[in-house]
């Protein structure tokens, strides 16, 4: 599975959303599936999915499937 | 204006510095405020000259019951993403604050500067003395919901001490002091809570525990301790002696004005950071009391967009014991709390301030 669809399936998992829901524009606080305590859920899934351990800044800006990925590239994750 | 306070470490501004970017901050978030928000509107014209503050002294102060009494907003209800209770002491009201997506999301990015400056840029296993529970209602928190939801951004393998039911997972304490005994972990809770789990239930189990690498940081309120003859020295002393717990520190803080906490540093006081100020005032007459007196503690905050808790006269009293000179290096100013105002006493600043 490529980079994206992972990132597309732990969102899909960790908000509860249907994969189709999970577009670029998806921002947080936009839905009542991603509030702040399904926030913490997907921090730890992508921190597991890909290995690492995002920073506290990055956790904090983390607002959108877009900026995920943006973030995840400077971990070395290629989209 | 308040944006670019969080461009400052939260420490760095000494008080010539600070003066002007939390001033224009400050009278930024009360202009909103006034123009969107009609009962705090009423209340600031008739406390003060609103088109002219020049000083954080001059400002309009609400008391901090106030939010027990009156539902008061400064956006669209549509905009309003969580709702927030302060815990209220037993028989008494809660609080309830009204949060927008803007406001819950400075909460976080400031109190995420504030800690780091303590703990750290990385994120560490974490222990919370709490229960997942605090999270059942979606649409509204208590203070404590709130304390370990800003406190788990900071932390990675959340491992909640208690169950529903408020029973400890020993096995799962042991489980995790081992497998981090070697690196920097975190511990948060509230204050009565750490006592009374991670210290008496552990003592009275005979469990004495490594946790020699761990932060503990934690509020709340010494009410409950001090009947049981427990201040902060006796606190930090136990939590030494019986789990190794060598940084401890406490922070001052309420449901009113998440975000933007007061730390106690390493020489026992707290500090006001880029986003916050503290004012000392003479409950017999208001006035502003010099540094080194005691009298009724006022928090200022720039964080609040959705609810007017800027300013808040709080029910402490505390002393302000000097600024930008505290021997642990941080700027700002720093100061000591003494405690809760008796009740009989608070009927003045309510019959003062009431909206």
């Amino acid at each position: 599975m490529d980079s994206t669809s992972k990132l597309k399936q732990v969102f899909a998992d960790s908000l509860g959303l249907p994969l189709e829901q999970i577009t670029d524009d998806l921002k947080y606080h936009s839905l009542p599936e991603w509030d702040s305590i399904a926030h913490m859920s997907l921090v730890a899934a992508i921190d597991d999915t890909f290995s690492i351990t995002l920073s506290t800044d990055d956790v904090i800006n983390l607002s959108s499937f877009a900026a995920a990925k943006e973030i995840l590239t400077k971990y070395g994750v290629n989209f | 204006m308040i944006e670019d306070l969080f461009g400052y470490p939260p420490f760095s501004l000494k008080a010539a510095q600070k003066k002007p970017l939390f001033l224009e901050a400050l009278t930024a978030v009360t202009q909103h405020h006034i123009a969107n928000c009609p009962e705090y509107s009423k209340f600031a014209k008739a406390f003060c000259d609103p088109s002219n503050l020049t000083a954080v002294e001059d400002f309009p102060f609400l008391p901090v019951t106030v939010f027990k009494t009156n539902k008061l907003t400064s956006v669209n209800e549509s905009a309003v993403i969580k709702i927030l209770k302060s815990s209220g002491t037993t028989g008494q009201t809660p609080s309830a604050i009204y949060l927008d997506k803007l406001t819950s999301e400075r909460q976080t990015k400031a109190l995420a500067h504030i800690v780091q400056d303590f703990i750290g840029k990385e994120r560490l296993p974490t222990i919370f003395v709490d229960t997942k529970a605090v999270f059942k209602d979606k649409e509204s928190f208590s203070a404590r919901g709130a304390g370990v939801l800003g406190f788990a951004t900071f932390g990675k393998n959340h491992f909640y001490l208690l169950d529903e039911d408020m029973n400890m997972d020993i096995e799962g304490l042991l489980e995790f002091a081992e497998k981090y005994k070697n690196e920097p972990n975190l511990i948060f809770g509230f204050t009565y809570l750490v006592w009374l789990y991670l210290y008496k239930e552990l003592t009275a189990k005979n469990i004495k525990l490594d946790l020699s690498n761990a932060i503990l940081v934690h509020s709340g309120g010494w009410k409950k301790l001090i009947e049981q003859s427990v201040d902060n020295g006796t606190f930090k002393a136990h939590l030494k002696e019986q789990l190794s717990i060598k940084h401890v520190y406490n922070f001052y803080g309420m449901a009113e004005q998440v975000g933007s906490v007061f730390m106690e540093c390493e020489e026992g006081n707290f500090h006001t950071s880029v986003f916050s100020d503290i004012l000392i005032r003479d409950p017999a007459n208001w006035q502003i009391l010099p540094h080194g007196t005691q009298g009724i503690i006022e928090i200022l905050s720039v964080l609040p967009h959705s609810y007017p808790g800027h300013i808040l006269l709080t029910e402490d009293f505390g002393t302000i014991m000097g600024e930008d000179t505290c021997p642990c290096g941080r700027y700002g100013k720093y100061f000591r709390v003494a405690g809760r105002i008796p009740k009989a006493e608070l009927r003045g600043c309510s019959d003062t301030a009431a909206v």
